[in-house]
């Protein structure tokens, strides 16, 4: 059994009277690639934005290989993180977009370097060009590495998004339906990456999708209806 | 209407002494002000309320009163708290004071007005407050930013010629020099008219020019 690392509990977050999330639960061990799936409005953006403190969640907890995420208690009562910290905090966790994200006025490789350096507190400003290059072949994005956002089709530029949460190995990276704006062969890439990145590294994923063979893909899904996990999916729902 | 011309050509060469005085002050104002707006607009997103009150007072001041009195409050104020300044000091102070302010609001729109989703993805990677504003926010706003800035810079030239209420030898005060020795107006006031055209149609040429660059790069 892979040891847990990453455990929510009674995560809950609220817009003013709305409740996006209610109060879910989840652990996640290492090496795992857990997919959630569930109608548009579920919660399950907020519900991944709460786990990097994106969004701060309303009551709840979350562990990250048994660090918490966003505060912790000090003389019995609970200290949230000044955004410094958390900062620090998120660099152990990569994020990708539905909508890319990138930086537009750096190349793509800029981008991936930017996010090297602020994850060895900005005394790598070089990074680890080796790692680098690894990461942009498995992407198929090594001509395009010295080309602007503007310059890239939405796939290539996904496919930066997803290479610049990578690159400097996080213990665990989000993704809010990476594949939601590609087409069928970029999509492909995505997925074989994280599958590669799973593979190689074993790196933990938590992803959202409505993209059947994304879901298929995994070996645990989570189903998600109105800020609650009602479930774990049967594949045959996919 | 017939021209003094032997007045013009006896003014074209003092009138140009004026400009050197407008182009010393403006540039001089242009950096300071600048440099002074910018580093109040980003201080509009500072994380210390106090740091962010300041901003706002100090944008609602400059906004709420005419550039005539800044330019007094400074060459006659100062003083009294123990700065004296010379009329050339103290209209570059009130002019980059006036132009910071407005400099400050440009900076601030157009950082708000760049997507969410850019601070979000510099949160995600790890990026402190102070790094997503330096390195991802403003290298993002200094193409848009620059119209609107040549327009400040503009009226930051032109209110130079306010300046001559406070004695400063530049462009208008040396046209007013002129005129009170030979009353002919219309004539100087039209050469000055057309120094000042032929100095701000080189500021929005150097403008475009540097948009032109800034959107190659």
């Amino acid at each position: 059994m892979a040891p847990t690392l990453l455990k929510v509990e009674g995560l809950t977050k609220r817009f003013g009277d709305r409740v996006a999330v209610a109060g879910c639960s989840l652990t996640i061990a290492e090496g795992e690639i857990v997919v959630i799936i569930g109608p548009s409005g579920c919660g399950k953006t907020t519900f991944l934005r709460c786990i990097n403190r994106l969004e701060a969640p309303t009551a709840g907890s979350v562990v990250l290989r048994d660090e918490p995420i966003g505060g912790q208690m000090r003389d019995g009562r609970w200290r949230p993180f000044t955004e410094s910290e958390l900062a620090s905090q998120r660099r152990r966790i990569g994020f990708v977009f539905q909508r890319f994200n990138l930086f537009p006025t750096l190349t793509a490789e800029g981008n991936l370097k930017l996010a090297e350096s602020v994850h060895g507190g900005g005394d790598n400003k070089k990074g680890d060009p080796e790692r680098r290059r690894e990461v942009l072949r498995m992407l198929q994005l090594e001509d395009k590495m010295h080309h602007k956002p503007l310059e890239l089709s939405g796939g290539e530029q996904q496919r930066v998004a997803l290479a610049r949460a990578v690159v400097t190995r996080p213990a665990l990276v989000l993704a809010d339906e990476p594949t939601g704006n590609l087409d069928s062969e970029n999509s492909a890439i995505v997925l074989n990456m994280f599958q590669e990145m799973n593979y190689r590294f074993n790196q933990t994923i938590v992803m959202i999708t409505h993209n059947p063979e994304a879901a298929a893909m995994c070996r645990r899904i989570i189903q998600m209806r109105d800020g609650q996990i009602v479930a774990p999916a049967p594949r045959v729902q996919i | 209407m017939t021209l003094d011309w032997s007045i013009i050509r006896e003014a074209i060469p003092l009138l140009a002494q004026g400009v050197v005085a407008t182009v010393k002050i403006s540039v001089l104002a242009i950096v300071f002000g600048t440099v002074a707006g910018f580093l109040l607009g980003l201080g509009s997103f500072s994380g210390l309320p106090p740091i962010r009150w300041f901003v706002r007072g100090y944008v609602d001041f400059v906004r709420g009163t005419p550039l005539l009195v800044q330019v007094f409050l400074v060459y006659f104020a100062l003083p009294v708290v123990g700065i004296n300044l010379s009329e050339f000091w103290a209209g570059v102070v009130a002019l980059s004071f006036n132009a910071a302010g407005f400099i400050a609001e440009i900076v601030r729109a157009n950082i708000e007005a760049i997507d969410r989703g850019q601070t979000e993805a510099a949160r995600s990677i790890g990026m402190t407050p102070r790094q997503v504003l330096v390195f991802v926010l403003l290298p993002q706003i200094f193409r848009p930013v620059l119209p609107p800035l040549t327009n400040e810079l503009i009226t930051l030239v032109k209110g130079s010629s306010l300046l001559s209420v406070i004695s400063v030898y530049e462009l208008t005060r040396a046209g007013q020099a002129i005129i009170s020795v030979h009353f002919v107006p219309f004539e100087i006031y039209a050469l000055i008219a057309l120094y000042y055209y032929v100095l701000i149609s080189a500021l929005a040429w150097l403008s475009r020019a540097l948009e032109r660059r800034l959107h190659v790069a």
